[in-house]
């Protein structure tokens, strides 16, 4: 009977059901391969197993956000690793370090989802049967139901039959007759939303993994009117996923004109970033030159590319002459900062020199830039005091030899390797180091040359990213919450009316309600339901329950 | 300009001293919740053992009454509406009467209680408008600001459910305990300066993405107060039926049955999955467009996920057998303290989540 035969339908309803068994297999010795085969497969796809799995999802995720990430943090790895001497190698070989692409993790995770869909296809089956069938006919008694009810009318049994199938029709219930009664169901969509919902994580599942096989990501720094062509080798920093092909690259670029902070100048957060904006001029393959703003919040959507606006800084513009008095380099230097107030560090590598006497040489520069100068701190030296260029100073030491950059290895273009390189020193023997403001020149000692500080430009860096697949999680994620939605509010039930001549000219009308999910308020519909069948088949008093060959005595002691 | 920013200034000291004054008449209300619950206690102590047992029956005899009621009209067969009977599985046992028990000091202290609430309410949403209006933006960008919104919220559900006529007021000694707690902490530990939000912030995501998790916050607050008390009530029962007593059974008698306990937690749980679902995923939308990955196993990225999982489980939980009631209960609890881990442990503990715009150091 409907009440006592457990369905796969109920085995992964969110809501709770009846006590059943949730299918286990036949154990015992004489299993065969295929037996255990199967068996496993039914441990695998039994919600208790599904449950155990859900746990161990959420406590295989914790350990990644406590100990550093290399995805996201690869500096804080290293220090671990540095700081750890057993338990960094340990952590490293059991994967610590990328928890969400881990073996154990991901196990755990493509286990759920086999498991889900063991669950979901026989299932999908079954409510394809269920919606083809009619509703299952009524329980021989209906008294042990939930909820109940019974009286007798003078209405002949097909008049109220016709009248329940009437009534329960109009309240959308779908209904089935069977001799001397009729079935009726309702809130099919629960199931629908559940199964929904199930294949909607799997429709994410594939989006996230089509986001990870296909994704490029690369960072680029841009000096204010400088430009970005997308293409592998503009690039300061590129990663993309096993099935990118780099060759796909292209089909836009930009250029920066001009970037924008805003900054708080009171306040307990003077200092705080209020606005950043890129103004940037874009075009697509084959199309005009656009202009555009890119802020935080707002990134640049081109080719099937997003351009995020990721950090800013300042770029001091200098001159370099050499010995000879020609000009050895001149551009911006993008310095880096170093803290909110954009204390920033950076150098200039001057490759093609030309010293007084003709020889060739090379110079580098290297130093502290501060936007906004109130006096160098004792401990921390030149430090600035606000983001924005109130009071802005270079601060520069310099060097003459070799500057490593010939020698094939790669190089930071940020920081000076002095290793082989001398530093200029004053008359005195201290070494040459000098404080400037935007238009003053650091000569160097014996006429070697000079470096003028013109003024300052400013960079940001972006972010340039595709991702396929989004749009697809994006899917699976309204599609999840729709199904989610529908699971949990919609509830299922089904009524039946029972009408049965009591061979005294009367009808004894019987109706009753099951709910199948917890929430369900049967008793309430079911007096709705039997007040308007009511209406059409009023009571009459009952005939002495003795004259009813079926009745059952236990009925008789509840309607006392 | 100026003058503007001095208006602020005043509007978010303003907005202090009436947080500060909600304080104090949540404060008073507790006070009275506490006196409801000793008063309660103290009229039946004499009687309790037979009580208990009056009780028992009672229930037993409200349990087998139908849903719909009778009436009859006039006649004496003719029935106005067909009378519906019940059967329920398991036990039958009616909620308790509230903690005032039948004492009527205890009932007018509860209902001053009730009415300190409704002002120290009122009092607690003006501050937090008046610091919205201080900021001109949604008054829930720092953790100060989320504490003082969240505890709001979970007072204006309470209150919004007492005055649907919803039987929850044996919730508000354990509701003002925790807004107490929660705005001490927002005073003290998470106080901020009101201020502007930096750039990553500025976004209508803000107002979608933390209202739903405050909402959820809130219920699935209610739902893990009911997940306790079930668990207490059950104990309570068992033994009960067992013959045997328990330890301050006065105050477990005054609870609703772990029935009723057990369906609240449930429904509450139930009904705010979808949101948080929700929350997540708007958080996952405006992660995409702020730093350029709609996920990125970010601390806080992390634990939403695993307070999703959880809950997960605990909805599954209840449909499996051998993990109905008291394991669905136990998992409720965890997958609450795993939410308020994410909210407050993630920002204090954890380094490195990009949500640290908590304004804490």
């Amino acid at each position: 009977m409907s009440t006592t035969k457990t369905d796969a339908a109920e085995v992964m309803s969110s809501a709770p059901a009846d006590d059943t068994g949730t299918g286990e297999g036949p154990g015992g010795p004489q299993l065969g391969p295929v037996g255990w085969l199967r068996w496993l497969w039914r441990q695998l796809t039994s919600m208790r197993v599904a449950l155990v799995l859900l746990f161990l999802l959420s406590l295989a995720a914790v350990p990644g956000s406590l100990v550093p990430q290399e995805g996201s943090d690869p500096v804080k790895v290293q220090d671990f690793v540095d700081r750890h001497e057993t338990l960094g190698p340990l952590y490293e070989k059991i994967g610590m370090f990328h928890v969400y692409s881990s073996t154990w993790f991901s196990a755990v995770y493509i286990l759920l989802f086999v498991s889900l869909i063991g669950c979901i296809v026989p299932r999908t089956w079954q409510f394809v049967g269920v919606l083809r069938a009619r509703p299952p006919a009524a329980p021989r008694r209906l008294e042990r139901m939930p909820a109940h009810a019974r009286w007798s009318t003078d209405a002949p049994a097909d008049e109220v039959l016709a009248a329940a199938r009437r009534i329960l029709g109009r309240r959308r219930f779908r209904t089935g007759a069977s001799d001397g009664s009729v079935a009726a169901e309702k809130g099919y969509l629960r199931e629908a939303g559940n199964l929904v919902f199930h294949i909607a994580l799997i429709v994410m599942l594939v989006g996230f993994a089509a986001g990870q096989l296909y994704m490029s990501e690369g960072t680029k720094l841009v000096v204010e009117g400088d430009g970005f062509a997308n293409n592998l080798t503009q690039y300061d920093d590129f990663k993309d996923g096993n099935l990118f092909d780099r060759d796909d690259l292209g089909g836009f670029g930009f250029t920066l004109d001009e970037f924008t902070g805003t900054y708080e100048r009171s306040g307990p957060q003077r200092g705080s970033a209020r606005d950043f904006r890129a103004d940037i001029t874009y075009w697509e393959a084959g199309g005009e030159e656009k202009k555009a703003v890119v802020s935080s919040n707002h990134p640049l959507e081109v080719a099937g590319y997003k351009a995020y606006l990721t950090g800013h800084g300042y770029a001091p513009v200098v001159t370099v002459r050499d010995g000879q008095g020609d000009v050895a380099y001149r551009g911006p230097a993008p310095f880096l900062p170093m803290d909110g107030n954009v204390t920033s560090q950076g150098v200039v590598k001057v490759t093609d020199y030309v010293g007084k006497d003709g020889e060739r040489d090379q110079l580098g520069f290297s130093g502290i830039f501060v936007p906004t100068f109130e006096g160098a701190s004792a401990t921390r030296g030149m430090v600035s005091a606000f983001p924005a260029l109130d009071n802005p100073v270079l601060f520069l030491t310099a060097y003459r030899g070799d500057l490593g950059v010939d020698s094939g290895i790669a190089q930071n273009v940020y920081q000076l390797d002095n290793e082989r390189m001398e530093q200029f020193t004053d008359a005195d023997g201290t070494p040459l180091a000098q404080m400037m403001k935007p238009g003053d020149t650091m000569e160097l000692p014996d006429g070697a040359g000079s470096l003028t500080f013109e003024r300052i430009d400013e960079w940001a860096t972006f972010q340039v990213t595709s991702k396929p697949g989004t749009d697809l999680a994006l899917a699976g994620a309204i599609a999840a919450i729709a199904g989610l939605s529908g699971s949990l509010f919609i509830q299922r039930r089904r009524v039946w009316v029972r009408a049965t001549p009591d061979g005294h000219g009367r009808t004894v009308v019987e109706t009753a309600a099951l709910g199948r999910s917890e929430s369900a308020r049967v008793a309430e519909e079911l007096g709705d339901i039997a007040a308007l069948l009511h209406n059409e088949a009023p009571a009459v008093p009952e005939q002495q329950p003795e004259q009813r060959p079926d009745t059952d005595p236990d009925t008789d002691k509840e309607r006392a | 300009m100026n003058i503007a920013a001095a208006a602020n200034e005043n509007m978010a000291q303003l907005s202090n001293y009436l947080v500060y004054s909600a304080l104090a008449v949540y404060t008073l209300a507790f006070l009275a919740h506490i006196a409801e619950w000793a008063f309660g206690s103290r009229s039946r102590i004499a009687k309790q053992s037979a009580a208990l047992t009056a009780q028992e029956q009672e229930a037993k005899a409200s349990a087998a009454a139908p849903a719909v009621t009778v009436r009859a009209a006039g006649g004496t067969a003719t029935l106005e509406r067909p009378k519906v009977v019940t059967r329920n599985r398991g036990r039958d046992v009616a909620d308790g009467l509230g903690a005032a028990g039948e004492d009527e000091k205890g009932e007018l202290l509860g209902r001053i209680a009730i009415s300190l609430t409704t002002l120290a309410f009122l009092i607690h949403l003006a501050g937090v408008v008046t610091r919205g209006l201080s900021v001109e933006r949604a008054p829930w960008a720092n953790m100060y600001e989320f504490s003082t919104t969240f505890s709001m919220v979970a007072v204006g559900v309470y209150l919004g459910l007492l005055a649907a006529g919803k039987k929850v007021r044996w919730i508000g000694l354990f509701l003002i305990t925790t807004v107490l707690l929660d705005l001490g902490l927002a005073l003290t530990v998470l106080y901020t300066e009101s201020d502007q939000l930096v750039p990553a912030l500025q976004s209508p995501w803000l107002i979608v993405h933390v209202a739903c998790a405050i909402i959820c916050g809130a219920s699935f607050y209610v739902g893990a107060v009911s997940s306790l008390a079930y668990l207490v009530r059950d104990s309570y029962e068992s033994r009960l039926e067992a013959g045997r007593t328990m330890r301050l059974s006065t105050v477990w008698r005054r609870l609703p049955s772990a029935a009723t306990l057990d369906k609240l937690a449930y429904r509450v749980n139930a009904i705010v999955f979808p949101l948080w679902t929700f929350t997540i995923i708007a958080g996952a939308i405006w992660a995409e467009a702020a730093w350029g990955r709609y996920w990125g196993w970010d601390p806080k990225e992390t634990w939403s996920f695993i307070t999703w999982v959880v809950y997960a489980a605990y909805l599954h939980a209840r449909a499996t057998a051998g993990w109905k009631g008291r394991k669905a209960a136990y998992l409720a609890l965890i997958a609450f303290a795993c939410w308020i881990f994410n909210y407050y442990g993630v920002n204090m503990f954890v380094t490195g989540s990009l949500h640290s715009y908590a304004g804490v150091e």
